[in-house]
């Protein structure tokens, strides 16, 4: 690329952390910016530390939370808090002694900034424009709604970032997808991502860096940006980014780990040239009409088999795969899913468990109830959203309704935690994966928005929210 | 790490696309501490039942199956979260190689720092591989290269560098180590501070 060529928000980003630039025979190396950590993928990583007798290069660019293993059951105080499982147990504990001993700051269960790893970043402005961030986990991808490069890494891969605060990467290619128009009444972020994956594949992306633009995008609020890049992974992309613009910086300004007074200032105006330069040239490019959106559900075993919640199931048609994921699902073709009982709904997740989504189920909610035989889990993304909703009287509202209220943590997304769905029983999720098993051996999910959520749980079947606006 | 330069076995087909890491390994096994062990819970919802008997009519439960160390996957292997239990898991079980058309970004990344071997090819050599399984199959590494039963072979493309250190049991960490002093410079170089 020669000097003063067009560059994506991607190139820009990617070029201002290159410790040493790529060769054919080497891959270049990143500097890392933000290396967020917790309990599941970074027990291996400390033993590679351990091993090697080195320290964590930069503590004060770590931050640790607990979240996948944690219970969400409510209680008084934390020492009342039991862990579910010998295994659980351990590795909290493991985390607490991990951060103890190489000088790291960790949210612990007595925090109130502990929450889900995706959900604490930006609430606590430590994810900001311009940064590298990495985690051990997938949804890393969220944070990209800040115009930072975000994205999942492995075990061993923590291990360099803690050692080194750099990491081994080849550059991927580049992926824009522009969304027009702007959303209609009842259809959320979640339902945009889910449609767009439905339309490139789960691995529409795998290469790839997303970034989101378009009328649609500059219309969301910060939560809703966060859902889209949060699914990015879901199309198998590396990340998904947005251009920071003003609804970024009013949602960082004044954050614990924001700048402040001057630095605030010199940092907004470098964050400003954070946007893909006219002309600029991605790899690929898809054009999504946010106007033709509909609410989303998928029917199938993997985030791409989705479609509007009034359309009909998709017919086999000797599609393998589909027949599989149908079977999975017990799910009859060609026919729309409105309609079908479902027996649990979960409101959680780094997808969709910030202040808004609760916001958004509470207004359907309110007044109403939670329908016979189905059973309703919200759990909040972090301790601070807790205590935001409350502060709201949203529990108010759930409680009334007669759905769960419960700590903060990934709970029933991944189902690590003893929050599980039975097996056989049929969960509405406002998660990010319907994978075999995810919530539980044998459970099976469809997911949608929290609007979606509320309205399916009030009726006790999956409903189109659109009924209750 | 072992040095890994040549792989020579049966195939064992799971003609399965979007393999998703939930599947390879499942989230109630990520408790652990340790990355052994995890061989045991490979595909553990596809090779048991819910009261632990095992489902005989999954490929891996198969006789034919036992000792394969190269597995023959749909398109999009390891797609999902980036757990490397997943890699853990089929190493510890004795795969040494996936074969595919394709294979996800952060279960690729993570296998090549553990010596698993992920393979891309041509639909054309995988549709065969999918469509004629347990034949014998070579794996040359450093040559980057599938030979198929009759002599044919198969290049696949696979990243220079991590070659380099497959070939020789390499840890990565150490190129990292060897930068320190470029580290150091950009830390003191920067433009700004995060």
């Amino acid at each position: 690329m020669t000097a003063g060529e067009p560059r994506t928000l991607f190139d820009k980003v990617w070029s201002d952390h290159i410790v040493v630039e790529e060769t054919p025979e080497t891959p270049a190396i990143l500097y890392i910016d933000l290396h967020l950590i917790h309990e599941v993928t970074t027990p291996q990583a400390f033993t590679i530390l351990r091993d090697a007798g080195l320290p964590v290069r930069r503590p004060d660019l770590t931050l640790g939370t607990m979240d996948h293993s944690t219970p969400t059951t409510p209680v008084r105080t934390f020492k009342d808090l039991e862990i579910v499982g010998e295994g659980a147990a351990r590795q909290v504990m493991q985390m607490q002694e991990n951060c103890r001993e190489f000088g790291l700051e960790l949210f612990a269960f007595d925090s109130p900034h502990r929450g889900i790893v995706h959900v604490i970043g930006p609430e606590l402005g430590a994810t900001q424009p311009g940064k590298t961030i990495v985690c051990g986990d997938s949804h890393t991808s969220t944070h990209g709604a800040f115009g930072a490069l975000a994205f999942g890494i492995g075990t061993t891969e923590v291990g360099h970032v803690l050692a080194t605060q750099c990491l081994l990467q080849r550059k991927p290619k580049t992926l824009s997808i522009d969304i027009s128009g702007s959303l209609g009444p009842g259809v959320t972020a979640k339902d945009l991502i889910l449609a767009i994956i439905a339309r490139i594949g789960v691995d529409g992306g795998t290469g790839h860096v997303i970034e989101y633009r378009g009328k649609a995008i500059a219309g969301m609020a910060m939560d809703a940006r966060m859902t889209v890049c949060n699914m990015s992974i879901e199309a198998g992309a590396r990340a998904g980014m947005i251009a920071p613009d003003d609804v970024t910086f009013d949602y960082l300004n004044g954050r614990p780990r924001a700048p402040k007074g001057q630095d605030w200032e010199a940092a907004v105006t470098r964050w400003r040239a954070l946007c893909s330069d006219s002309g600029a040239r991605f790899d690929k490019t898809v054009s999504v009409r946010g106007e033709d959106l509909q609410p989303m559900i998928t029917f199938g075993t993997n985030p791409g088999m989705a479609v509007p919640i009034n359309a009909p199931v998709p017919e086999i048609n000797g599609n393998a795969s589909l027949r599989k994921a149908l079977d999975y699902m017990a799910i009859i073709p060609g026919k729309p899913l409105t309609g079908t009982r479902i027996d649990i709904v979960f409101v959680g997740s780094c997808t969709n468990a910030r202040l808004s989504d609760l916001q958004q189920a509470a207004n359907i909610l309110r007044g109403r109830k939670v329908a016979p035989g189905t059973r309703m889990l919200i759990v909040p993304g972090s301790q601070q959203v807790k205590k935001d909703a409350e502060a709201l009287g949203l529990h108010d509202v759930f409680i009334a309704a007669g759905a769960e209220w419960r700590e903060s943590g990934c709970s029933m997304c991944l189902g690590m935690n003893g929050d599980t769905v039975p097996r056989g029983q049929l969960s509405l999720s406002t998660s990010n994966r319907n994978f075999e098993g995810r919530q539980g051996s044998g459970a099976r999910t469809v997911l949608a928005s929290p609007l979606t959520a509320a309205a399916s749980a009030v009726r006790g079947c999956i409903t189109d929210p659109r009924e209750f606006l | 790490m072992d040095p890994l330069t040549k792989i020579e076995s049966r195939t064992v087909v799971l003609d399965v696309d979007d393999v998703d890491t939930d599947q390879i390994i499942p989230a109630r096994f990520l408790t652990t501490t340790s990355r052994d062990g995890l061989g045991e819970h490979l595909f553990r919802d596809w090779r048991y039942r819910e009261d632990g008997s095992r489902r005989d009519d999954f490929v891996l439960n198969s006789p034919a199956a036992r000792d394969c160390s190269i597995l023959v996957a749909g398109r999009n292997f390891g797609c999902g979260s980036s757990r490397e239990h997943a890699p853990w898991a089929l190493l510890d079980y004795g795969i040494r190689a996936v074969i595919s058309s394709e294979i996800a970004d952060i279960f690729r990344s993570n296998s090549l720092k553990n010596g698993l071997l992920p393979i891309v090819i041509d639909k054309a050599p995988h549709d065969w591989l999918l469509q004629n399984p347990g034949v014998q199959v070579g794996i040359d590494v450093a040559a980057s290269c599938v030979t198929l039963p009759g002599g044919e072979t198969a290049a696949y493309s696979i990243d220079a560098f991590a070659r380099y250190c497959l070939v020789r049991g390499l840890d990565q960490l150490g190129f990292l180590q060897k930068h320190a002093e470029a580290i150091t410079d950009y830390e003191e170089n920067r433009q700004w501070t995060p």
